[in-house]
């Protein structure tokens, strides 16, 4: 016999991660616009390699599958990895990265609500860093491609590694507009210059700013839907927005303005779909605000000074480290002992 | 107008009262047979006055309250005394209490009654005829009336509680709408013993019928209360929650209301303090709402010792009933059995069923989310006391103040997991009492080992020093000239008793149980009782024939 309270009208775990999904869809739906279908695949085979690492690694460690493989939470993370996976990449790169997502960055730490690292990103950071290559060959947005590749060559490419004759996969991909400015700049180009390069559009990257744009849509809904706290997105983009404010005015031929960093790389669903993370995010109102602005100030470093292409899955597990002592360091006063607290 | 205030979270639960609301108050027939429990309030339960076989009348004494925390307990009506026995009452622990149970003889003859003017009485004898008439905080926790006037500093403001926030409960609804002017009139008496300056009537404002019927009360008195209507928000009925509501004051943890110049009453009080002083009526009966899976949920006047079987049966409880919750759902108990009687405290009955209650899906992992920190009014971090909880790590816990959680459950209510987090509360609370209990117990033994250790050292030196002396003295008398040192011997002797007594004072001090010392009267009252129940335990497992293991000191 469990004790009060009889009643209950709580927005239950799967359908937390539901909305969180379905934030994701304006983005996903913009990708497909501007890159093609292609990412509908990975995220299709990232979410099967995600229910199937879960089921295995929850039926190793003796946990009941069905409440855990319906709390949406495997998708959630198979999603966010596939959006930051090229998709035009071998099928394993994918399928990789998830599942070391999920089987130890989640599963290994105790599975749903134990994971002190972001999975996705974990999942991303491994596959950055050992397969660089495989990583930083991007799509060219459909309109640009000099050479279009059809989504079946495309399809061809993804499940057996091969491009139709005479065609190379540099001619069909390009860098990240974040990672094409970083060379330029060391090449000696000005942002001014660099910024007159085809694949750059209005705000960032052709194609990719409409993207973040839509992810943005998603996270504004998330906010309004309370799913996710003002804390962490508002925090980040100010800081990120504030640390690119400051080194452009100081020097705007090196260092691009303020908005590209929004707009471009993995800031927006960062922002509102990565950092937001509860389980891997502190508690407390301060705490979220230290948090966020931590990993901002730390994905500007990596994007500018640092040697990889972006900064956030860098800056949100590095971040993640600290939360124990930033929830420890900033509990909020308790009713009735607000006066007198240091 | 009086600016209200806000309390951090809360929620809104359905409200559920419109159904027993739709009928007026109805006296709930005289049943064969009461049960009486002798402890109905916080504190100690009272001493028994009756003997079986007795008859006793209406109003008539039959429990004497024991030491300053306890309450008097009274006849609900004239009978004869057919049993003084331990029978199951409205408990979580659903373990005996001693109870009076009445034959009743349904001729409803009363004792005689002691009507006062409370403004002849000084506010120690306004106390005593409280504590005489066995007047409780009907509210729900039951706190004896009595204690609450008494008061260190002045009282600036006396706030009325009629928020009644929970669900399905309308019993202070149905009052106020019916029984207003005593509610004022009790009022008054209570201001005039706190020599309150300003009163606040504080009724969340999905009451309109008794906002207005108060607020007409209040008029016609011509009294200068004022009737606040606070917005619908759980817990607002909460003592602390409504005096921030009202006043802007937090009453700091730890602390009484009244130590910041604040009293707190429930209207139901107020009623019963009216009839104590107007009529000369002890607590005999209140207000209570049947509600739930009843075909005619409605309130009822009902006599304490009443079964709580027969209260349903009025209202018809349907086929699909499996269980009974006294109070509303989000605080209140399940009770162990149907047929437990009412209490002072009882203010609903809700018939339960699967499908008025559906069970919780079986709890997941926390996610961290904190939604239970936004609802929390104590403005705790539910997520990490959870944690601790679950750990077993109680300091943490008490570190993170669990002891200021109030238990409302709306963590529970929005936990997206469905963790029930206040099961956790209490377990850890409660496994930090019985260790705190331990640990003095455990240290009363030491301290006794110490000193009987301390006093066999004593009595060896004694006699040492007694022999030595004999020596000396014969030594004295060879050499013919006496000169004792005897005195000095002493001092020392003293001075060293005196230096391991207050080692063992020291260590005892450092060995005290911490974040037990400051207590509010409320938590001692619960930890006296807890204490009490386990005594109780012993003492049948030793009436039982289990020699093996006698009570520890009484």
């Amino acid at each position: 016999m469990l004790s009060s309270p009889f009643i209950a009208r709580p927005l239950a775990v799967n359908q937390i991660m539901l909305r969180v999904l379905l934030a994701l869809l304006p983005g996903i739906a913009l990708y497909v616009w501007f890159f093609g279908p292609a990412i509908l695949v990975s995220i299709t085979v990232a979410s099967l390699t995600a229910l199937a690492t879960e089921a295995a690694m929850l039926k190793l460690r003796h946990r009941p599958l069905k409440p855990f493989l319906s709390d949406n939470s495997a998708l959630l993370t198979a999603w966010l990895l596939a959006l930051s996976v090229p998709p035009l990449a071998p099928w394993w790169l994918v399928v990789v990265g998830t599942a070391f997502a999920i089987a130890v960055a989640k599963q290994l730490y105790g599975g749903l609500g134990n994971n002190p690292f972001n999975p996705a990103m974990i999942g991303y950071a491994v596959l950055i860093i050992s397969f660089p290559h495989e990583m930083t060959h991007w799509l060219s947005p459909q309109a640009l491609g000099a050479v279009h590749l059809p989504f079946a060559e495309q399809m061809v490419y993804f499940f057996r590694g091969v491009l139709p004759s005479g065609l190379t996969l540099d001619a069909v991909t390009m860098s990240t507009p974040l990672d094409t400015l970083k060379t330029q700049l060391h090449l000696g180009h000005s942002v001014g210059e660099i910024r007159e390069l085809p694949i750059y559009g209005r705000l960032a990257g052709q194609g990719t700013e409409m993207i973040a744009l839509g992810f943005a849509a998603g996270g504004l809904y998330l906010l309004f839907t309370r799913i996710i706290s003002w804390h962490l997105p508002l925090v980040f983009l100010a800081t990120l927005f504030g640390m690119a404010g400051i080194f452009h005015l100081v020097d705007p031929a090196h260092y691009v303005a303020p908005l590209f960093h929004w707009f471009s790389g993995a800031a927006m669903i960062g922002a509102f779909f990565i950092l937001t993370d509860p389980i891997s995010s502190p508690t407390t109102a301060k705490g979220k605000i230290l948090f966020a602005a931590g990993a901002g100030i730390l994905t500007y470093l990596i994007r500018v000074f640092g040697g990889f292409p972006d900064g956030v899955a860098f800056a949100t597990i590095l971040m993640n480290m600290c939360v124990p002592i930033i929830d420890a360091y900033t509990q909020p006063a308790v009713f009735g002992q607000k006066e007198g607290r240091k | 107008m009086t600016t209200l205030f806000t309390f951090h979270g809360g929620i809104h639960p359905p409200g559920n009262k419109a159904q027993s609301t739709a009928h007026p108050i109805a006296p709930a027939p005289l049943p064969q047979e009461l049960v009486i429990p002798l402890r109905q309030h916080a504190g100690e339960p009272a001493k028994p006055l009756v003997q079986i076989g007795e008859r006793v009348l209406k109003g008539q004494l039959i429990g004497a309250p024991v030491g300053g925390f306890s309450a008097a307990i009274h006849a609900p009506t004239s009978g004869t005394i057919s049993a003084i026995a331990l029978k199951q009452v409205a408990h979580p622990s659903a373990l005996p209490e001693l109870c009076v149970v009445l034959a009743v003889d349904g001729r409803e003859e009363w004792a005689a009654r002691d009507p006062v003017d409370y403004r002849a009485l000084s506010g120690a004898e306004l106390q005593a005829h409280l504590r005489a008439h066995g007047i409780v905080g009907l509210g729900g926790a039951a706190f004896p009336s009595d204690m609450k006037l008494r008061h260190a500093i002045p009282v600036e403001t006396l706030i009325l509680n009629g928020a009644e926030c929970e669900p399905y409960i309308s019993c202070d609804d149905m009052l106020m709408r019916e029984r207003a002017d005593e509610i004022v009139r009790g009022v008054e008496i209570l201001r005039h013993a706190l020599e309150a300056r300003a009163v606040l009537i504080g009724i969340e404002d999905n009451k309109p019928e008794a906002i207005a019927a108060m607020q007409q009360a209040v008029q016609v008195s011509g009294l200068p209360f004022e009737v606040v209507a606070i917005p619908t928000l759980y817990p607002s009925g909460s003592a602390k929650q409504l005096i921030k509501i009202l006043t802007g004051l937090e009453v700091p943890s730890g602390k009484l209301p009244t130590d910041i110049g604040v009293q707190c009453f429930n209207v139901g009080t107020a009623c019963a303090i009216k009839r104590a002083c107007d009529d000369g009526e002890p607590l005999l009966s209140r207000i209570v709402t049947v509600t739930g899976n009843v075909a005619h949920p409605r309130n009822y006047e009902a006599l304490v010792g009443t079964r709580f079987a027969e209260l349903v049966q009025l209202s018809k409880a349907l086929p699909d009933t499996d269980r009974y919750l006294m109070g509303g759902p989000m605080m209140g108990l399940e009770l162990p059995a149907a047929d437990v009687p009412l209490v002072k405290a009882s203010n609903c009955v809700i018939a339960a069923s699967d499908a008025l209650f559906p069970p919780k899906p079986a709890p997941l992992p926390c996610i961290r989310c904190t939604r239970c920190a936004q609802v929390c009014p104590a403005e705790l971090q539910p997520q990490d006391l959870y944690w601790f909880a679950q750990s077993n790590n109680f300091g943490k816990a008490q570190e993170w103040n669990l002891f200021d959680c109030i238990e409302c459950g709306a963590c529970a209510y929005v936990c997206p997991s469905s963790i029930p987090l206040v099961h956790y509360y209490r377990y850890a609370k409660s496994e930090i009492r019985a260790r705190d209990q331990e640990k003095r117990a455990a240290d009363q033994a030491r301290e006794r080992h110490e000193f009987h250790q301390l006093r066999i050292e004593r009595e060896k030196q004694e006699k040492a020093d007694r022999l030595a002396q004999k020596e000396r003295e014969n030594a004295a008398k060879a050499a013919a000239a006496p000169s004792a040192p005897a005195a000095s011997v002493d001092d020392t002797q003293q001075m060293r008793i005196d230096a391991a007594i207050e080692r063992a004072k020291a260590q005892t001090i450092a060995a005290q149980p911490k974040n037990t010392d400051h207590l509010t009267r409320e938590q001692q009252a619960e930890i006296a009782a807890i204490e009490a129940r386990r005594a109780n335990l012993h003492k049948l497992a030793a009436d039982a024939g289990a020699d093996d293991e006698p009570p520890k000191q009484h």
